[in-house]
């Protein structure tokens, strides 16, 4: 308001004290997000941390003899069930990621694009799952798979933790999607139509491209959270043994190291996978 | 799939909230492998577990069950298991807070002042669950143990009443709070990215402050956002056990979700119980939901 009050010309200077309160004020909220993110991290980097314990019976209290040693990180499937738990917990989440992205892709075109007698129904059903406490969720597919399916020769174990995922990973990628799908400019499509584009081409070169970062975004969602999946995992499991479960189940006799070195490579491996994408989506995009 | 492009005709609007064309069997078509799953492995297992909810045990033989209406099983779980059902939702509803609180700041941050630092933010936020939850709880279990450097100081300048931090109801809502965190983040970032900067501008020209600003025009405009990350990190954490098994103690802190696990797993013949839980928990949520819904809901929630 002041500034309508400066002589003509004169640029307007605000006190020290103003000044600091508006980079303040500009910056407050980067800050507290790079707070945050540190928070986020804190756990990560006690992980990291514990992988060069030289600890003797438990991983929990630090040893200062012989530590920091590299011997867990030389060694990383030394200890037993760590690295199968992880072949395990990888190709389940492929797999779930899969089949949820393609159906939840699906799923999302047909909820956004057309109008039918259902879609309420439809909507709500792709929605609730995510809103079921996965406890729910576990106990409930836990009681049909033994008493329907082991009957048709399908055992809790690998496969039952795969259906279980595609339940939930299907919500994210549905709802994932349908943001993109809903934000796309129509007219994009109509412009491609009225060039004569089929309605094929008008798809595949078109709507398919535009929605793709949602569809990647959803399936990196779906693999995140199957990856991380303990609860449900553990309903559905039988003896089959996932990278989450394999810490949880190993934290009373105590968890190995290697365990922390696989947790936090796989931290590693996933930022730089990521940001090795975005380099090179960057440098592929038309200038 | 080709007809998703749909009719040419259609006037040229501007990216409105419906575009919607009528379909005949292409949209049931497009529908019908993702919902058929979802019959099948979500709401068939659901009907399954109400009626087991409802199913009696043979007098003698633990373990075994007849099929029965019997709603004593909920009556029971209610009562024996009202403790817990508080707890659920008291430290849900805590961390779903505190959640909010540091979600928020960083979602704003993502969306308008990070620039091209902004898919960065966003990769630092999910990279974390490859490390593995159970692993990142374990290792809040050491950092805020006694011995820890939290608690110290906490108990150098005596403001921790009681001494402790692990085994007291701080630790697992501490744990809510962290685990369910980027659940909260997403869906508010996701909205605040939708809002118009300029609209922000336009709050500026017309002589309102910063936080009169964001009072009258960014709150509302994420409040879709705000509510959908506020569901998706209570309902979770109110079925959650984990932190409770790993951060609390055995007594004072225990959720229905340790109750549901260990009448699964640990109680011989506690199918029905954990089952009675498992849907007295949803109908409680379900109902707490559906007020908030009404009191702050858009129906761009679903």
């Amino acid at each position: 308001m002041s500034a309508v009050t400066q002589p003509e010309g004169a640029a307007y200077k605000p006190s020290t004290g103003k000044r600091i309160q508006a980079w303040l004020a500009d910056r407050f909220a980067m800050i507290a997000a790079i707070l945050v993110l540190l928070y986020l991290f804190v756990p990560v980097a006690y992980t990291f941390a514990f992988s060069f314990n030289n600890y003797k019976k438990s991983n929990i209290t630090w040893n200062p003899e012989g530590s920091p040693t590299l011997k867990h990180w030389k060694n990383p499937c030394g200890a037993p069930g760590v690295c199968e738990s992880l072949v395990k917990s990888l190709e389940i989440g492929a797999l779930a990621t899969f089949v949820a992205t393609v159906l939840g892709t699906l799923v999302a075109f047909a909820l956004v694009r057309y109008k039918f007698i259902g879609r309420g129904a439809a909507n709500v059903l792709t929605f609730v799952p995510m809103a079921t406490p996965e406890i729910v969720l576990g106990a409930s597919l836990l009681t049909i798979f033994v008493q329907g399916f082991t009957n048709v020769g399908l055992d809790l174990g690998f496969w039952t933790i795969v259906i279980a995922h595609i339940v939930f990973c299907l919500s994210f990628v549905v709802v994932t999607v349908k943001a993109r799908v809903q934000s796309m400019d129509p007219r994009l499509e109509e412009a491609a139509q009225d060039l004569y584009a089929s309605p094929v081409a008008t798809f595949w070169k078109v709507t398919f491209p535009l929605v793709l970062p949602g569809i990647i975004g959803a399936a990196m969602l779906s693999f995140s959270l199957s990856f991380d999946d303990f609860i449900i995992t553990n309903f559905v499991s039988g003896s089959e043994t996932t990278f989450p479960k394999f810490v949880y189940v190993s934290y009373l006799r105590g968890i190995p190291a290697q365990a922390n070195v696989v947790g936090f490579s796989m931290f590693v491996i996933a930022v730089t996978l990521v940001i090795l994408a975005q380099v090179i989506g960057n440098a592929r995009k038309p200038k | 799939m080709s007809a998703v492009a749909h009719g040419a005709g259609a006037p040229a609007a501007p990216a409105g909230p419906d575009t919607a064309t009528r379909g005949k069997f292409l949209p049931y078509l497009l529908l019908l492998p993702g919902a058929l799953w979802l019959l099948i492995f979500f709401v068939v297992p659901l009907a399954q577990l109400f009626t087991v909810s409802l199913q009696s045990q043979f007098p003698g033989y633990p373990g075994y069950y007849y099929r029965d209406v019997n709603f004593r099983n909920y009556l029971d779980a209610f009562t024996e298991f009202a403790p817990h059902f508080g707890r659920s939702l008291l430290f849900a509803g805590l961390a779903t807070f505190f959640a909010f609180a540091l979600s928020y700041p960083l979602a704003y941050a993502m969306a308008f002042k990070a620039g091209r630092w902004r898919s960065l933010m966003m990769i630092c936020i999910i990279a974390p669950f490859f490390t593995s939850f159970i692993l990142r709880t374990i290792a809040w279990r050491q950092i805020l143990a006694d011995e820890g450097p939290v608690a110290k100081v906490l108990n150098t300048l005596h403001l921790l009443p009681g001494g402790h931090i692990t085994e007291t109801w701080m630790a697992v809502v501490a744990g809510l709070t962290y685990n369910f965190l980027p659940f909260m983040v997403l869906p508010i970032y996701a909205s605040l990215e939708r809002v118009d900067p300029r609209v922000l501008e336009a709050g500026g020209d017309l002589y309102a402050n910063g936080f009169t600003t964001f009072r009258t025009v960014t709150l509302p405009m994420s409040m879709p956002g705000v509510l959908a990350g506020t569901l998706l990190t209570f309902i979770p954490a109110a079925g959650d056990y984990v932190n409770a098994e790993l951060l609390g103690s055995d007594r004072s802190t225990k959720m229905v979700g340790n109750v549901i696990e260990s009448q699964f797993f640990k109680v011989p013949g506690g199918y029905p119980t954990a089952a009675a839980l498992s849907f007295t928990l949803m109908a409680l949520i379900l109902a707490l939901v559906f007020v908030y819904v009404r009191r702050f809901g858009t129906d761009e929630l679903v």
